[in-house]
């Protein structure tokens, strides 16, 4: 699983266009991965995801090497990645036809 | 390997001698309370169930209660019983003696009043007790156990630190012959090809079946799981979505192949891993498990969760060090320290594999050394 540089970072996996930040990453904030690197463009909190990349609108966004859902908006390397801009796939019932 | 527990006449092996006073209906909720303020040492449950209950929602409330009674954490169990309700006190202790349970049955109505129910009530139990304390320790293989794995009050570490190091621990125990139980299906939706590839055709089946049955409910409430689960701490903690939870969660079971996929409060035929259909609600999964055999449940948690089981060491695994340290006095390990950069995956996974040993040996967690007894019964119907 690769760190960031400053170990402010996770990616499980190496297809992962998320990070997981293993503490709170004040915005402006640089997070590195060897020569790859992102600007944070929000204090994002930890436990929470950084974009390593930009997701277009209903792209997939992959976790453990996995969709976990996808873009509900476009998002640009370094933004937070959360339930502002991203929705489930699965378990949608608010999406089931209403039968007669 | 070994641990020291109590061998049942059934040949289960318990890790507890615990004497339950258990209602068979809601009614006799009271009448049990007060039983328990002066047998103090036997163990009381409430419960909001029992009658005018139909069809598969009964015989899981009835399945539920009968194998959780006779988990062999329990010595003896005091079915007590109003009378006319549906789910029949005595027929409920003949299901729990059918299981090889030493079980005594009294009702209110039959007693004429609470009062006379009290005070056989404290008689029996009296005697329950006496008799419990001659059952003793003795060595019994690992393999006799069923672990339960559960995950509540998950945060964005939960896949990280805690869920990993426990699957660790569900892959030892597996390696030694045992038995670990996977749960909380709909956190399982989004992960659960995953598993499946691990599993025979026919298991792989059944397992989609479950995972269908979940989406199949979402529908047909026309609601997005999202809105309860994950739930709203879940989100502050930085799950997003369901899949993510779900792929995080399906670290708490291990590596190794998937065996069996059992209901809810169904006792698993096959040892090593199995999945279980029980909901994500924290204490209705816990019960689901310990009903189905479970002797020990390990139960991580980011938000910081304190529920204990009424009959089983429920061991609590942080996932960060600064909710362990906040809440210290409900916690028993730590794996925030994966995240520090101070133990590894299978440091802290070799730390949990020696306390559920020694949980089974009879080590206090802090959830029983709290006293807690939480119990909740999966509804799958209405009343009428």
């Amino acid at each position: 699983m690769p760190m960031s540089d400053d170990g402010a970072a996770l990616r499980l996996k190496d297809d992962d266009n998320v990070a997981v930040c293993l503490r709170a990453v004040p915005v402006a904030s640089t997070v590195r991965f060897g020569a790859a690197e992102v600007r944070a463009l929000a204090d994002i909190p930890a436990g929470h995801k950084i974009a390593l990349q930009a997701i277009a609108l209903g792209a997939l966004v992959r976790k453990y090497g996995q969709p976990i859902g996808k873009a509900s908006a476009p998002i640009a390397a370094g933004e937070h990645v959360h339930v502002h801009n991203v929705e489930g796939m699965r378990g949608r019932g608010d999406l089931a036809e209403v039968s007669a | 390997m070994t641990f020291a527990g109590y061998r049942r006449p059934n040949g289960t092996v318990g890790v507890r001698n615990h004497v339950l006073v258990i209602p068979s209906v809601m009614c006799a909720n009271h009448v049990v309370n007060l039983i328990g303020r002066t047998c103090s040492e036997a163990v009381t449950i409430n419960h909001p169930t029992g009658c005018a209950q139909v069809g598969t929602d009964f015989e899981q409330t009835k399945r539920t209660m009968a194998g959780f009674a006779a988990n062999p954490n329990v010595a003896a169990v005091l079915v007590v019983g109003l009378g006319c309700e549906t789910n029949e006190s005595k027929a409920l202790a003949q299901e729990i003696a059918a299981r090889g349970q030493r079980v005594e049955v009294i009702g209110i109505q039959e007693c004429d009043g609470t009062t006379n129910t009290i005070a056989r009530g404290i008689e029996i139990v009296g005697e329950l007790l006496r008799e419990a304390k001659n059952h003793v320790r003795t060595r019994a293989d690992v393999a006799e156990l069923i672990l339960g794995t559960e995950c509540g009050g998950s945060d964005g570490f939960s896949g990280i630190t805690a869920n990993p190091a426990l699957g660790y621990a569900s892959d030892r125990l597996v390696a030694a012959g045992g038995t670990v139980i996977l749960a909380e299906l709909p956190e399982l939706v989004g992960a659960e090809h995953l598993l499946a590839e691990r599993a025979s055709p026919a298991v792989a089946k059944q397992l989609y079946e479950l995972i269908e049955r979940v989406e199949a409910r979402a529908r047909s409430m026309h609601v997005d799981i999202r809105y309860g689960n994950p739930t709203q701490g879940n989100i502050a903690g930085g799950l997003t979505t369901i899949e993510e939870k779900s792929l995080g969660a399906a670290y708490k079971g291990g590596s190794s192949e998937l065996r069996e996929v059992v209901e809810y409060a169904e006792r698993p035929r096959s040892r090593g891993l199995v999945v279980m259909d029980t909901p994500g609600q924290d204490i209705e999964q816990m019960t689901g498990m310990v009903a189905g055999g479970a002797q020990v449940v390990v139960f991580t948690t980011g938000r910081g969760t304190p529920t204990g089981s009424p009959i089983a060491p429920v061991i609590k695994v942080a996932t960060n060090t600064p909710m362990f340290t906040r809440m210290r006095e409900n916690m028993d390990l730590n794996a925030g320290t994966i995240l520090d950069g101070n133990a590894s995956i299978a440091d802290v996974g070799n730390d949990i594999f020696d306390w559920i040993i020694e949980s089974a040996n009879g080590r206090k967690t802090a959830a029983e050394e709290l006293e807690f007894r939480d119990f909740a019964i999966n509804r799958i119907g209405p009343s009428f």
